[in-house]
């Protein structure tokens, strides 16, 4: 037990997790990659917005059709804005060097980007823009501040402040070569206030978030819509054969004394 | 068919290697749960190459295609995502099926008289597979690839008069560019893999000459019956075929779980800043190496004074180096009479488990700022410190514990229960 016990404590250490890293509070979002519905509708978002300026360079129309059950017609019909043929990859529809003239920085690829920022990050920075007269764009963004990119879906969403709440904490300061302690305000963030309603309530734009989020993570690894499923299979067949390499050891070392 | 081995018998050794390697190659009969990571490795080694064979089809070493062949490979290739996964899960397992080889001699005295150049054999395979695991990083060209070489290859350059001329001569350039990607590409998949084949070759050779220790320490050629067989040995094939299927099924079950489940590993496996492009312009927040080189890079960034008047940077680099090369001296700094901690007294005991511990801390403390505190009570740097000297003094004290140690007295034969 105690070896088992060393084995373990050996393996599993470095799994202790990192350390939560500081940055902008992130709202919690749940994804599913098996609610096909949320996928596609993810899908026209993406398509009909993102790639307007960003690119999923990595990834082909017709396979996320062919992933996402929208047969080659329909994704022609409906989604080829950018590109002449089904098999062509998802390139931006701006070009990229027109988008860094006008915004300052290229537009980076999304094909990536829920595996690079992970799911949460995205669905907390599109529901976090607000008004900033301040930035060139107009728009700043709460968790990935003076970003060059708009809210470019602020007619769904509508325009929202930002409220903060003022927050006393004790710091130690040094004043003349001497640690003193003083009390600091600090303004911190804590929820936003809608300023114009947008043409969809908040609860609706949550959820068309939460669709383009789950597609972006699906984006970000087409693979996992079967690996799990294929794991699942190979460990019950590595579990079956278990049980017959050991009967079979078993069987070989009874004479062994 | 015994014609035909006949025929082949008569021009090459099949039978006698056959018999010489397996059949009749004896092994203690009494190895237990620490025994099966020889054979691990060995697997693994295997199916590095294998799907290494197969990513090397559709990968491109040029710094504006690797990136998205990668991409290329986790999407439109057949399995591509598979292969690509038992590759990069495979790296860290190789480490830790390593790390727990290297473990199980350490408990059990395998590096000790006859066996010193199984063990020096061993640790120049670890100093090969860790060149490997650095050098094949770079290639999916991410902007923690590319950094993580960028801060790694400048160590050289601590060292006085000719580190810049080295660390340009390693790059082939004055940053990591295309011209690293490439001869690191070459190094990764055909240098040091050939390196490794031989080296494992010779490791197996020197151990079949000597015969396997085992967690007695007990030399069984030394109690041999009339037929000239040692008592306590069994012939490894067929028992210990039987046996590791049992150990690799396992093994794979624990593997498969990961690399199907989560190859991410929550970012100590792939790392999420490895998902962007390689960017000469934008620094990761944090640069960090993977997991496995942690301990190290804890004793890297260790030492902050300058002894001797030499710079800090250039004494982590020595200190580093240092940490991997004192396991060759191992052998001889172990005085104990008995091999296997079953018959070691608690000084020994004491000495492996802190030693553990310190490498464990530091592997731990390699992921996270130095200045801040993770662990508890003081900073994370001085917490490496103090484990590096830990980690140090296991060697360096070696020869004095070990001799002073109280011992139990050692078996004759082998115990089995």
């Amino acid at each position: 037990m105690k070896k088992i016990l060393l084995v373990f404590l050996f393996v599993m250490a470095p799994l202790a997790s990192f350390a939560a890293e500081e940055g902008p509070r992130l709202d919690h979002v749940n994804i599913d990659l098996h609610d096909k519905p949320s996928l596609q509708r993810g899908a026209r978002i993406f398509v009909n917005y993102c790639l307007s300026c960003h690119s999923a360079s990595y990834m082909r129309y017709n396979r996320m059709g062919h992933d996402l059950g929208i047969s080659d017609e329909l994704v022609k019909e409906n989604l080829l804005f950018a590109a002449d043929k089904v098999g062509d990859l998802m390139k931006a529809v701006m070009p990229a060097q027109d988008a860094k003239d006008w915004f300052g920085v290229a537009p980076p690829d999304l094909s990536d980007e829920a595996r690079y920022r992970g799911p949460d990050w995205i669905y907390t920075y599109l529901r976090s823009f607000y008004r900033d007269p301040k930035a060139v764009s107009g728009w700043n963004n709460m968790v990935f501040p003076h970003v060059a990119m708009p809210n470019v879906l602020y007619e769904w969403q509508g325009e929202q402040r930002p409220v903060y709440q003022t927050v006393k904490s004790v710091e130690d300061v040094e004043v003349d070569g001497k640690t003193v302690k003083k009390e600091v305000d600090t303004e911190e963030f804590e929820h936003f206030e809608t300023v114009k309603p947008g043409t969809m309530s908040p609860k609706d734009y949550d959820k068309a978030m939460r669709d383009l989020t789950n597609f972006m993570v699906y984006l970000a690894e087409p693979a996992k819509l079967v690996r799990y499923r294929i794991g699942v299979y190979v460990l019950i067949f590595l579990a079956v054969f278990l049980v017959f390499a050991y009967l079979l050891k078993k069987e070989y070392w009874k004479d062994i004394h | 068919m015994s014609k035909l081995l006949a025929w082949i018998d008569d021009r090459f050794p099949l039978t006698k290697v056959w018999e010489e390697h397996l059949s009749k190659y004896y092994a203690p009969k009494n190895f237990n749960f620490w025994y099966y990571f020889g054979s691990l490795a060995l697997l693994i080694l295997v199916m590095q190459i294998v799907t290494g064979i197969f990513l090397t089809m559709h990968y491109k070493p040029d710094t504006k295609l690797a990136f998205a062949s990668v991409e290329f490979i986790m999407r439109d290739v057949d399995w591509g995502w598979l292969i690509r996964y038992l590759h990069s899960t495979g790296a860290s397992f190789f480490f830790i099926v390593i790390y727990l080889h290297m473990f199980r001699g350490l408990l059990y005295g395998s590096y000790r008289n006859p066996r010193e150049l199984i063990w020096i054999f061993g640790v120049v395979i670890y100093v090969a597979l860790m060149a490997e695991a650095f050098m094949g990083y770079l290639l999916p060209w991410g902007n923690m690839s590319y950094w993580g070489a960028q801060v790694i290859i400048n160590l050289a350059s601590a060292i006085p008069v000719i580190g810049d001329g080295l660390s340009q001569w390693i790059r082939g350039d004055f940053v990591v560019s295309d011209a690293t990607l490439n001869r690191f590409f070459a190094f990764h998949v055909i240098a040091v893999p050939l390196i490794l084949i031989a080296l494992v070759f010779v490791h197996i050779v020197a151990l079949h000459k000597v015969g396997s220790n085992n967690p007695d320490g007990v030399e069984i050629k030394k109690k041999k019956g009339p037929d000239g067989i040692p008592l306590d040995g069994i012939p490894f094939h067929p028992y210990y075929t039987v046996k590791d299927i049992v150990g690799v099924t396992v093994f794979l079950i624990i593997f498969c779980a990961v690399a199907f489940f989560a190859p991410e590993l929550k970012g100590w496996f792939l790392e999420a800043n490895n998902f962007v492009p390689a960017n000469v312009l934008h620094t990761p927040p944090d640069i960090k190496p993977l997991w496995y080189f942690t301990p190290y890079y804890s004793i890297l960034r260790a030492n902050t004074y300058p002894f001797f008047g030499v710079e800090a940077k250039l004494w982590g680099v020595i200190f580093m180096g240092l940490a991997i090369m004192v396991f060759f001296f191992l052998p001889w700094l172990d005085r104990s009479p008995a091999k296997s901690i079953r018959y070691r007294g608690w000084m020994y005991k004491t000495a492996l488990t802190i030693f553990v511990a310190s490498f464990i801390l530091l592997g731990y403390l390699g992921i996270k700022k130095p200045d801040a505190i993770d662990f508890i009570l003081f900073k994370n740097v001085y917490w490496a410190q103090i484990s590096t000297i830990l980690y140090f003094a296991f060697f360096v004290l070696m020869p004095w514990y070990s001799r002073y140690d109280k011992t139990k007295p050692v078996p004759e034969r082998v115990t089995w229960k």
